[in-house]
């Protein structure tokens, strides 16, 4: 690490990603899918409520979002960073 | 051709298959034998992860599950995915960087000591014997069912298979074929998919068929799908696939120890090793989950509708309108009526058991728990005055209750009278709840039902017996059949990898023999995989009768030692040897101690100190949740432990630098 600063800025940036990624994760599975499912009884997803559709199927594309949102983000700091490969 | 020919032919095909990729893809070297040489595709690799992750379980016995669950089974959904995430974000970059083989070797070099080492083998080794058991067992029921051998040749056959291709190939013998068998297995569990959706819901996507409208054979119903289910459920006194759970809390932390067990899964981890840069790592936890997804957002598609399916062979008039404004299904219907026939079939097999308890002819499948206990008290109340007539020397009695069953000699036997007595209140206890329980508006006494007809339902039928119930041409029978036994090898494989790599690698290597060369290590780790395809093969055979709930202690143990030491060893530089041995203890010791309260202890029966039932539960927490709490002690009592001891040295705080940053995972491969 010859260049200590700039590494902690990266790393500082990164966890940041990682920190609101990590909110989205639990708000759509934990939040939308169990915990606020009562709530959301209302709104609706075709033949099913949302909290249902959450937990059985719409948390799972959710998922798959943030880790390539997460990827591509992170591809970009490498660069912006001169630390990828 | 019949049925079982083709079955053998597909099989046949899709071994000839994996063993011609094995042949293809032998290792020469060990960063070959674990790591795939690190020169897999980040999407080739996420089909292999796909592949490895999905076991037996999730290919047959998913759906089932949620077919019986409801919505709580959610937690299967949620869990074994969005552990992905936390893979993707928290450790698959990081680790690919520190560039090593396996997980304990990273955690005995991040904490500087071979005692750290030696316990997350020995937490690796626990974890992947239990889940192989799993997969031999599935081999073997699998080969019995649809290739009439035995089941234990079945498991020798599968083993072969096995042998073959992992301890030729290693890791990239077994990548390449796990690409193969991901091919074979997804087809196999979507293409009846597809045809139970348009046949239930007029929507091809089962995705858009679960919450689509209810379309039986085209015809439009005016209510969606979910709510026929839950109407028909409903009507028949079952709870309605959609209610809300009883219990969030655990619901919560089942969920989250089934996301940090899976990241937490040193086979799956072992996974990310093999991609040639950190950026592929990231990137290749996406792909896996997408080829994950692709089942596991048809799993509660094929849940449902196999239950809506289920209930209207039973009910035939629930296809239209109201069960119970028709007849229960005729037991003759099963002989005549060609589309019932895989009722007889899996009768055959045991997995599905029907009994005409009232003589009507018909089979009546309804909610009877009410009547479970009242029937099995009178049961054995029934029994005890039979014992005891045979113990005087009683002749066999036509009626229990006639004053001559208890009668010695002429006179009335005082201890046989009290038998029937308590006999005689069972039997009006049965038949106050018969008359308590109402269907439809109406007692079962009334309706002249004794109990639920349908006695017992194997819920893994409900994927097997897929293509039989939506009627589907016998090469998709077949491609099923394929499908089962390549989740179950793919999954083997990967768990023998990472059992070898262990032996090999961090014990024989790392502790006993630093200086063995390329070629002896090597020759080492497949002498250890051989050990390893013997031992699976031998518990296969000889399952412990624990071995379901084995898997619970895995998935526990995974989210309370392994993924938080990891996640500490990555995010925190101040984290010490003394802080991670002392965390990873207290999450083994609290997890399994918990989970041995309610299982019995080392789950030899009959020690449990606790029914395992919710009211027992302390806080509600069920012992397959726990693994949640034990990760969060692991983290506190590391951090707590840490910080009154000596920081790491100079040369740890760097490792976890340079772990940080992309650059250079090339070099770092190097030994």
């Amino acid at each position: 690490m010859s260049d200590r600063t700039s590494s902690n800025a990266y790393w500082a940036a990164n966890i940041r990603i990682i920190t609101i990624s990590l909110v989205i994760w639990f708000v759509c599975s934990f939040g939308f899918g169990i915990i606020l499912r009562p709530m959301l009884m209302g709104l609706h997803i075709g033949g099913a409520d949302l909290g249902f559709w959450f937990a059985f199927n719409g948390s799972i594309y959710v998922f798959l979002i943030l880790i390539f949102a997460y990827a591509w983000r992170m591809n970009k700091l490498d660069k912006e960073f001169g630390v990828e490969e | 051709m019949d049925q079982f020919t083709l079955n053998l032919l597909v099989v046949g095909a899709s071994f000839v298959l994996y063993i011609g990729i094995a042949i293809w893809a032998r290792a020469g070297t060990t960063a070959e034998f674990y790591a795939a040489g690190r020169g897999v595709h980040p999407v080739l690799n996420g089909m292999a992860t796909g592949a490895d992750w999905m076991s037996a379980a999730s290919f047959i016995s998913m759906a089932g599950l949620i077919a019986f669950g409801g919505y709580g089974t959610s937690a299967y959904i949620m869990g074994w995915t969005g552990g992905y995430v936390l893979l993707a974000l928290l450790l698959a970059p990081y680790l690919r960087k520190f560039g090593k083989f396996t997980v304990p070797e990273f955690v005995g070099e991040r904490f500087y000591s071979n005692t750290a080492r030696l316990v997350a083998v020995v937490c690796l080794i626990v974890m992947s014997v239990t889940y192989v058991i799993g997969q031999m067992r599935g081999v073997g029921v699998t080969f019995s069912r649809f290739l009439e051998v035995k089941t234990d040749t079945g498991l020798y056959i599968g083993a072969a298979i096995v042998f073959a291709y992992a301890v030729l190939g290693g890791m990239k013998g077994i990548t390449y074929t796990q690409v193969a068998q991901y091919c074979v297995l997804i087809l196999a569990y979507s293409i009846p998919a597809i045809f139970i959706a348009l046949n239930l819901t007029g929507s091809f996507l089962p995705q858009m068929g679960i919450v689509g409208s209810y379309e039986p054979g085209g015809v439009s119903s005016g209510v969606s799908f979910l709510a026929k289910l839950d109407s028909v459920l409903t009507e028949l006194g079952f709870t309605t696939f959609t209610a809300h759970t009883t219990n969030t809390l655990n619901m919560v932390l089942f969920t989250m120890s089934l996301m940090i067990g899976t990241a937490g899964l040193p086979h799956v981890i072992s996974r990310f090793f093999t991609v040639p840069k950190v950026a592929d790592a990231r990137a290749s936890a996406g792909w896996a989950l997408v080829f994950i997804a692709l089942l596991y957002t048809v799993a509660p598609a094929v849940g449902t509708m196999a239950r809506l399916n289920f209930t209207t062979t039973m009910w035939p008039a629930a296809v239209s309108g109201n069960a119970l404004d028709g007849e229960a299904v005729a037991i003759s219907a099963f002989d005549t009526d060609p589309k019932l026939s895989w009722v007889k079939t899996w009768e055959q097999t045991g997995l599905l058991i029907m009994t005409d308890l009232n003589g009507d002819g018909k089979i009546q499948y309804f909610n009877d728990a009410p009547l479970q206990a009242p029937a099995k008290a009178a049961e054995a109340a029934t029994k005890a005055l039979v014992d005891a007539r045979t113990k005087a020397g009683l002749p066999e009695a036509a009626d229990l209750t006639a004053p001559e069953a208890v009668a010695v000699n002429g006179a009335a036997d005082a201890a046989l009278a009290d038998l029937q007595a308590k006999l005689v209140a069972a039997k009006a206890a049965l038949t106050d709840a018969q008359g308590a329980l109402m269907v439809g508006g109406k007692s079962v006494a009334d309706r002249g039902w004794v109990g639920n007809e349908v006695t017992k339902v194997d819920r893994d039928i409900m994927v097997l017996a897929n293509p039989e119930i939506a009627a589907l041409p016998g090469w998709v029978v077949a491609l099923v059949a394929a499908g089962g036994l390549a989740a179950a090898l793919s999954t083997a494989a990967g768990l023998l990898l990472a059992i070898s790599a262990a032996i090999s690698h961090d014990v024989i290597k790392g502790s006993f023999n630093p200086n063995i060369s390329e070629k002896g290590e090597l020759l080492a780790a497949r002498i250890s995989m051989s050990f390893a395809i013997v031992v699976a093969t031998y518990l296969g055979l000889h399952p412990p009768g624990f071995a379901a709930q084995v898997v619970a202690l895995a998935f526990g143990l995974a989210a309370a030692t392994i993924f938080p030491v990891l996640m500490m060893g990555i995010f925190s530089h101040r984290i010490n040897k003394e802080g991670a041995i002392v965390g990873m203890l207290v999450g083994l010791v609290f997890t399994a101690v918990y989970i041995f309260l309610y299982k019995g202890w080392f789950f030899v029966p009959g020690t449990a100190v606790y029914a395992d039932v919710e009211a027992n539960w302390f806080f509600g927490i069920s012992p397959l949740s726990i693994g949640t709490v034990g990760a969060a002690l692991n983290f506190i009592s590391a951090y707590l432990v840490s910080s009154v001891t000596a920081a790491p040295p100079k040369h740890v705080q760097d490792l976890v630098e340079s772990i940080r940053v992309p650059r250079g995972a090339g070099a770092a491969q190097a030994h």
